[in-house]
């Protein structure tokens, strides 16, 4: 079984492009060019430069020695942590950027949740000199104050989105009014391999060096190209697509996807939609989402803004529902707490999205001489006020 | 022959009111439905409210939360059109997003359709290549039109491929916006409904998106067959309720 995209850009049943009429001739016109254009020599050139001089790649895998003791297996991290920006986020808004100045746009919007996205496109869009409009929830934007600081200075305009339940689903509606409203210059910076087809693909493509990477760095420490295990957060899924994807149709690298179970899976606030979605119409996408019986999406809850989003992109829909992935949920307490237990044995401070990956080692035991990859998508730096808060520090 | 279709053969130009099910009172549909007809609307567009209504502009997405907060559903909008075609006879059409009637399963919202006396759908997320792969044998079956949209940005090639498509209007999205605005029309709109006219379409064309009096009604309704009101609909019905739908329909003949 093949697991990337076809060509009519689904995965198994999930993907398509179920866009009002409104943004069809955008949409079609990034679907037509999309693979010509990453594949133009210039094109992917400028993207890698880019990716080496500013954004710091390639990231480092580290061996998590302390930690791979703690848990009697052995661990790497894959640094996305160590990026530009702080997350993994910006490699796609460098890809991105770099295909709207291609087709010629010269305005570019994006949504955000937790406000990693929107500071990583603001930053590219500040390197290219153009204007940039980030949508975001009107609750987010109260509760992630240093981030949306950030847009401002990166020069961006931070626009609250008041409808809804004002909140990242929102804020990709009111960014994706915006663009029926401007169908000429501008691009959508989406921050996810969520939406119509072909953004799940463009976006796993440009997140694709991750896994790229750790294939090399694995030669090196360990002689081996591949991992028994790959192991990643999922929001809308980008951090992971861009793990799993050389790993995708290799059957022998186990992939383990972790969800946000925020109070746990059945207290009614969780974002756990492998377990408590089923199939229908989000943002464009064919996939599994939470809803009511009526078809209304529903709120999602975690402790993690990057991990609360309704939905998950189509790729991962179908990792799931093939049985080629593993899908592992974690509450609002074991990420917390495996995130300050990644702090005292290796000093590092994990993006609490992040944490949510680190904490599988609590529930699920692995042999010890297995060799398992965990993308550390982002750093904890934003998180640092909902550290304090939960541990009284 | 199907309703919508019989009505676009008068020779009158067609005026078509959408508003949302459930608004501004759960119990409203078919007191709205009646009136409408009585103040000589010629069809209209019952909205199904969505949580996530992509397409749409503040009114709509206003009015759509409080049909849901106010408990509307796929199911009770059926339940309440039950019998209405012993009281209205116009085309009635739903519109709505795809997700609803997706988890209400397609055939079996199709099949509720047809049992309650409605003659077409406007899904503008159910794309046309999905539609004619999965769909179209569906909405045949229960004898329902399939409504679909273009814009100005909408390229020949594509609009020809929908008309060929389609068996009752085209909806013609006036400009580049969600619903709701209310900029009017000038020589932009004028050249895009002169080139879609030009174009001979076997399908009339009605007009929707940014209509909220009777000026911007007539400038439509020029070249197209007929044109869509909504959101200023919706707004009459939020200042004034009920009691405003006969003078406001009045107001824009
Ligand atoms: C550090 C970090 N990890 C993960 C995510 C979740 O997104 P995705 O699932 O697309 O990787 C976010 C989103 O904001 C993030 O900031």
């Amino acid at each position: 079984m093949n697991y990337n995209v076809n060509e009519k850009g689904y995965y198994g049943e999930f993907g398509g492009a179920y866009i009002p009429e409104m943004l069809y001739p955008n949409v079609e016109e990034l679907r037509q060019n999309y693979l010509n254009i990453m594949a133009e020599e210039s094109f992917q050139k400028k993207f890698h430069q880019l990716l080496k001089d500013y954004v710091g790649r390639p990231t480092p895998l580290y061996f998590a020695k302390r930690l791979s003791e703690k848990h009697n297996t052995k661990i790497y991290l894959k640094r996305e942590d160590l990026c530009h920006t702080g997350a993994h986020k910006v490699n796609n808004s460098i890809g991105q950027i770099l295909m709207a100045k291609r087709l010629g746009k010269t305005r570019i919007i994006a949504e955000t949740g937790a406000g990693q996205h929107g500071v990583a496109t603001a930053t590219v869009c500040a390197l290219m000199g153009l204007e940039c409009i980030v949508f975001m929830g009107e609750i987010d934007i109260k509760r992630q104050a240093p981030n949306v600081a950030r847009m401002k200075m990166l020069g961006a305009t931070v626009v609250p989105a008041t409808s809804g339940s004002k909140t990242l689903k929102d804020a990709t509606n009111e960014a994706i009014r915006d663009w029926i409203n401007n169908p000429l210059d501008t691009h959508y910076i989406i921050g996810s391999v969520v939406g119509p087809h072909p953004y799940p693909d463009m976006v796993a493509r440009f997140q694709s060096v991750i896994s790229e990477e750790i294939k090399t760095q694995l030669i090196e420490k360990e002689g081996r190209e591949d991992p028994d295990y790959v192991v990643a957060c999922v929001g809308g899924g980008s951090n992971a697509a861009g793990a799993f994807y050389h790993y995708l149709n290799q059957p022998d690298v186990g992939i383990i996807a972790v969800e946000a179970a925020g109070k746990g899976i059945d207290s009614g606030e969780s974002a756990a939609t492998s377990a408590l979605g089923n199939v229908g119409i989000i943002h464009g996408s064919k996939t599994l989402l939470m809803q009511t019986d009526d078809g209304q999406i529903t709120e999602p809850y975690s402790i993690s803004a990057g991990l609360d989003y309704p939905g998950v992109g189509p790729m991962h829909a179908n990792l799931y529902k093939s049985g080629r992935g593993e899908f592992i949920s974690i509450t609002d307490d074991e990420a917390m707490e495996a995130g300050m237990q990644l702090c005292k044995l290796e000093g590092i401070i994990p993006a609490i999205e992040s944490s949510h990956a680190l904490a599988i080692f609590e529930n699920r035991k692995f042999k010890k001489d297995d060799l398992i990859v965990v993308n550390l998508s982002g750093r904890g730096d934003k998180d640092l006020d909902t550290y304090i808060k939960h541990f009284n520090l | 022959m199907n309703r919508i279709q019989n009505k676009l053969l008068e020779n009158k130009k067609l005026l078509s009111i959408y508003f949302t099910a459930g608004y501004p009172k759960l119990e409203d549909t078919v007191e709205i439905l009646q009136q409408l007809e009585n103040s000589g609307v010629d069809m209209v567009e019952i909205g199904m409210p969505f949580s996530d209504p992509l397409a749409d502009g503040p009114t709509i997405q206003a009015s759509s939360q409080l049909a849901l907060k106010n408990g509307m559903t796929t199911d009770l909008l059926f339940r309440q059109l039950k019998g209405i075609r012993k009281k209205v006879s116009i085309p009635l059409i739903i519109m709505g997003y795809f997700n609803p009637v997706l988890q209400f399963g397609v055939e079996n919202f199709c099949k509720k359709c047809a049992e309650v006396g409605i003659d077409g759908l406007i899904l503008p997320d159910l794309p046309l290549a999905e539609y004619e792969e999965h769909y179209a044998g569906i909405f045949k079956k229960y004898n329902l039109i399939n409504i679909f949209l273009i814009t100005p940005q909408t390229s020949e090639e594509r609009i020809r491929k929908i008309d060929t498509a389609s068996e009752g209007f085209i909806y013609m999205v006036s400009s580049a916006s969600v619903t709701g605005s209310s900029s009017g029309f000038g020589d932009e709109q004028e050249s895009y409904f002169k080139r879609i006219e030009a174009l001979q379409l076997k399908n009339p064309q009605i007009v929707g998106f940014g209509i909220n009096n009777s000026k911007i009604f007539h400038q439509a309704t020029k070249y197209a067959k007929g044109a869509i009101i909504g959101s200023a609909f919706i707004k009459v019905l939020s200042d004034e309720g009920k009691a405003g739908i006969s003078s406001f329909i009045k107001s824009i003949r």
